[in-house]
């Protein structure tokens, strides 16, 4: 980039009325990193990733520090930190305060820390002599620091499997304080999981769309006992987390594609899923062996987080699109979420995806055996009429039945993440049994992760993340204090997110480059 | 880790009874006919007793419901029913087709057709646009069919997983009292269908002798109470009440009643004075019981109800406070 072009960024940034001083700050690192050249990539892929068929989610061309990481907590509460000066606590308060100073140490894409740790577990050891009204008292405190200090939606707690005190009492304030932040999954475990616990959770979702529920043994099955689910809803090892994220544009692939389905499959998706690994190849490079993240960072030196936990995410999304346009050159009629033969191409479609990921080595991903991670990858916002990962198109989707029964067994393959959102109708909330039942139902069914929406809380829910429908209104002239909202907006401009009639939420999620909307 | 709706002994039992691993087929028949030889094997069964399980005559079903009862449920709309109410919101389950044909023609997908003197629907071409409901001179409706217990079955296990239990709507169920003790047999006799609960929702008409057939395998049933005033409820559904009350004190003292609903009608059934002596019934009954208040609305219903007006959430939520006023703990509005 030309220094007159970054220049014009720069003051375009400086000049900006709508950023808070932290975003401000966020997006002048962005653009003095785009002053930087993009790494080597072949004269194909960097093709592919200028037409945007590959995409990095605007990351940015000199990635620093890794885009997502999972402290793990629990050993730093065990040993203390030497660079942050402090002992491992003793009593519960000392812990929230430990937890807290380590979060704002935290890096990630956003700036804010992705991962809180499964706070029950983290915190269950520290309340044997607390009283109900102290625990709840301080995790109030507690959760207005974490949305006033870590103002990002992508900021995210798990919760369960088991029930316990921790976990009732963060439902109950979460609903009594109605913040974005922090964004909760439950972990639930059929066996381990009560009834009483899904349906406290419930509740909380009539309130803030909050929490996502997770199919916890699926989980352990990919990602080992120790695992968390972070930002939107990307599920990767504690103590680890992922390099990078670089995703494939289904749709693109099979709009650049001329031939035939048996070409697609020999040909066209091979070439364009190794230009995917190619690029996810060169960050991770230069994270690691120019940036050098792993050798600087304190939590790397202190072992709260380790090289070869890590692992990258290969992100698909427009797959609904893909299967389509290769269903209507095939002379078909039948679509994604409606038709069987449509929904066999795209298993068919995800499962070489898949064997292409497993067999493709990948640099410092021993957090997975040496390969990527599958992401279903949630959109940013400014995708245009390109569906989130592997989801049904919005405003085309079918009864919650057939719903489940299409995108269920995309979920299994999914190591580090898939979501879906059903949007439910209100009569429910006099009915939150009928809730737990569906989400028994969809784990039965082999759903990884899904959650819902309702019409008359006070939020919307993008893709994995939430805004405040009040936080909108004045948007731009007054900006908001979280970040996520920046790319909510847009999302919102992008796309009508209206609520009044049964309608899914439009699924964008954050993008993340420092270029502001003009 | 899942909890139940905690059925009651009886049916437990009889349900336990009724599941014989080695031919349960057989013990079904059993039940019903004595004639069968207990030693007799399939083979020498004459065909007409597997042709005895009785049809159902079915408007619809919904997968999935949150209101029709406890937890996410199976429901099914039967077809016909014996009351003929102002404000029933789906009018035309109340009278059978009678195959006049009149909708054959009007039918803008050609779905209707005219074979053997009965009018057939194909469902596929059904876009549910409701003009052959509009035209039918007898307020039917020429898309209820007549369903096996096995059919209904098949659609049931696929959503198992997802459902607490079963309930069947219309219409009104208890006049098809066989085949919906036949479906709930064959629910509580399957290992993987029995633990979903089997309920009825009912206008209450039905006599002891019909509870009495369901009773065995039926949890628990849902009874709507359009007045307690015997000549408001002529009124309002054309028929007396007195079959009704007795209905739920029969279920009532037999634990079997899951809840009782009221359809707020505004200027028929909300004054002071008839809230009162409802809620004082309904206490001598039993106090613990489930009471439902619901709000009446105009969707899909005839002139007659449409000149009722919709009463406004305050005044339900005031009904709702009189009986929780009277010690009832288990008030739902809606």
């Amino acid at each position: 980039m030309q220094i007159d072009e970054l220049r014009t960024r720069v003051r375009q940034i400086v000049e900006d009325p709508t950023l808070s001083f932290h975003l401000r700050r966020h997006y002048l690192a962005y653009a003095a990193e785009e002053a930087l050249p993009y790494p080597e990539l072949s004269p194909d892929t960097a093709e592919a990733l200028n037409k945007r068929i590959i995409c990095d989610l605007l990351e940015g061309p000199a990635p620093y520090r890794a885009r997502y990481i999972l402290p793990n907590y629990a050993k730093a509460l065990a040993n203390g930190s030497e660079f942050l000066e402090l002992d491992p606590p003793e009593t519960f308060d000392d812990a929230l305060n430990f937890l807290l100073i380590l979060y704002v140490n935290v890096p990630s894409i956003t700036g804010y820390t992705v991962y809180l740790g499964d706070l029950d577990r983290l915190l269950t050891p520290f309340i044997d002599d607390v009283s109900d009204d102290h625990l709840y008292a301080a995790l109030r405190r507690f959760w207005i620091a974490l949305d006033r200090m870590l103002p990002d939606a992508f900021v995210h707690t798990n919760i369960g499997p088991e029930d316990g005190r921790v976990a009732r009492a963060i439902l109950q304030i979460d609903r009594e304080l109605l913040q974005v932040v922090p964004n909760i999954t439950l972990k639930v475990d059929p066996d381990a999981t009560p009834d009483e616990l899904i349906e406290e959770a419930v509740h909380t979702v009539f309130e803030t769309g909050k929490p996502h529920f997770v199919n916890d043994p699926l989980m352990i099955r990919d990602l080992g006992p120790e695992y968390g689910v972070v930002s939107c809803y990307n599920s990767l090892r504690v103590g680890g987390g992922a390099h990078t994220l670089v995703r494939l544009n289904l749709k693109e692939v099979a709009l650049v594609h001329s031939g035939d389905l048996d070409s697609f499959f020999a040909e066209t998706l091979p070439r364009y899923s190794e230009m995917n690994a190619e690029l996810i190849e060169a960050r991770i490079k230069y994270l690691v062996e120019e940036a050098k993240f792993f050798e600087h960072d304190f939590l790397a030196a202190e072992g709260i987080i380790e090289l070869d936990r890590f692992s990258a995410m290969y992100g698909v999304y427009g797959l609904a699109e893909a299967v389509n346009v290769l269903m209507a050159n095939d002379g078909k009629a039948g679509r994604y979420g409606h038709d069987d033969e449509a929904n066999q191409l795209s298993y068919r479609i995800i499962r070489e995806i898949a064997d292409f990921v497993a067999n493709r080595p990948m640099p410092y991903c021993e957090g997975n055996g040496g390969r990527c991670l599958l992401h279903s990858q949630a959109g940013i916002d400014i995708d245009v009429d390109v569906s989130v990962g592997t989801r049904i198109p919005i405003g085309d989707e079918p009864e919650m039945f057939e719903h489940i029964a299409c995108v269920a067994p995309h979920h299994d393959l999914f190591g580090a993440g898939v979501s879906d959102i059903f949007h439910v109708e209100e009569t429910v909330r006099s009915n939150p049994a009928a809730m737990v039942d569906i989400i028994r139902g969809a784990f039965s069914e082999g759903m990884r992760d899904f959650t819902f929406n309702l019409d008359s809380n006070g939020f919307i829910r993008i893709t994995g993340y939430l805004v405040r429908k009040s936080d909108l209104e004045d948007f731009d002239t007054a900006g908001a204090r979280h970040g996520s909202a920046t790319f909510a907006a847009g999302a919102m401009k992008n796309a009508p997110v209206t609520g009044r009639t049964i309608k899914r939420v439009v699924s964008r999620e954050h993008r993340p480059s420092g270029t502001p909307q003009k | 880790m899942r909890r139940r709706f905690e059925a009651d002994q009886d049916s437990n039992a009889v349900a336990k009874s009724l599941a014989a691993p080695s031919s349960s087929k057989q013990s079904r028949l059993r039940l019903r006919r004595q004639a069968v030889p207990d030693d007799a094997d399939d083979s020498e069964i004459p065909r007409r007793y597997f042709s005895g399980t009785p049809l159902g005559h079915l408007n619809n079903f919904i997968r999935f419901s949150a209101v029709d009862g406890p937890g996410n449920r199976f429901v099914l709309f039967l077809q016909g029913c014996n009351f003929d109410c102002i404000g029933c919101h789906n009018p035309y389950t109340i009278s059978t087709c009678n195959d006049c044909g009149v909708c054959v023609g009007p039918c803008p997908e050609a779905a209707l057709h005219l074979e053997g003197g009965r009018v057939r629907a194909n469902r596929h071409l059904c876009t549910d646009c409701d003009v052959c409901i509009e035209v039918c001179p007898e307020n039917s409706t020429p898309l209820a069919a007549y369903v096996s217990v096995e059919e209904i079955v098949a659609e049931i296990r696929q959503v198992a997983p997802f459902i607490s239990g079963v309930t069947v709507s219309g219409g009104e169920a208890t006049m098809q009292p066989e085949f919906v003790a036949a479906l709930f047999t064959e629910i509580k006799t399957d290992p993987e269908l029995r633990r979903l609960t089997t309920f009825v929702d009912s206008n209450g008409s039905a006599p002891r002798r019909v509870w009495d057939l369901l009773l065995p395998v039926m949890d628990a049933a849902m009874i709507d109470l359009k007045a307690f005033d015997p000549s408001t409820h002529f009124a309002l559904t054309g028929v007396d009440n007195e079959a009704v009350l007795e209905s739920i004190v029969y279920l009532a003292e037999r634990r079997r009643l899951y809840e009782v609903r009221l359809l707020v009608m505004p200027g028929h059934n909300d004054e002071t004075a008839t809230i009162d002596m409802t809620v004082d019934w309904l206490r001598s009954v039993d106090p613990a019981m489930r009471v439902k208040i619901i709000g009446f609305r105009h969707h899909g219903v005839r002139p007659a109800g449409l000149s009722v007006r919709e009463p406004d959430s305050t005044e339900t939520i005031a009904i709702g406070d009189r009986f929780r006023a009277a010690g009832f703990a288990d008030v739902v509005v809606v």
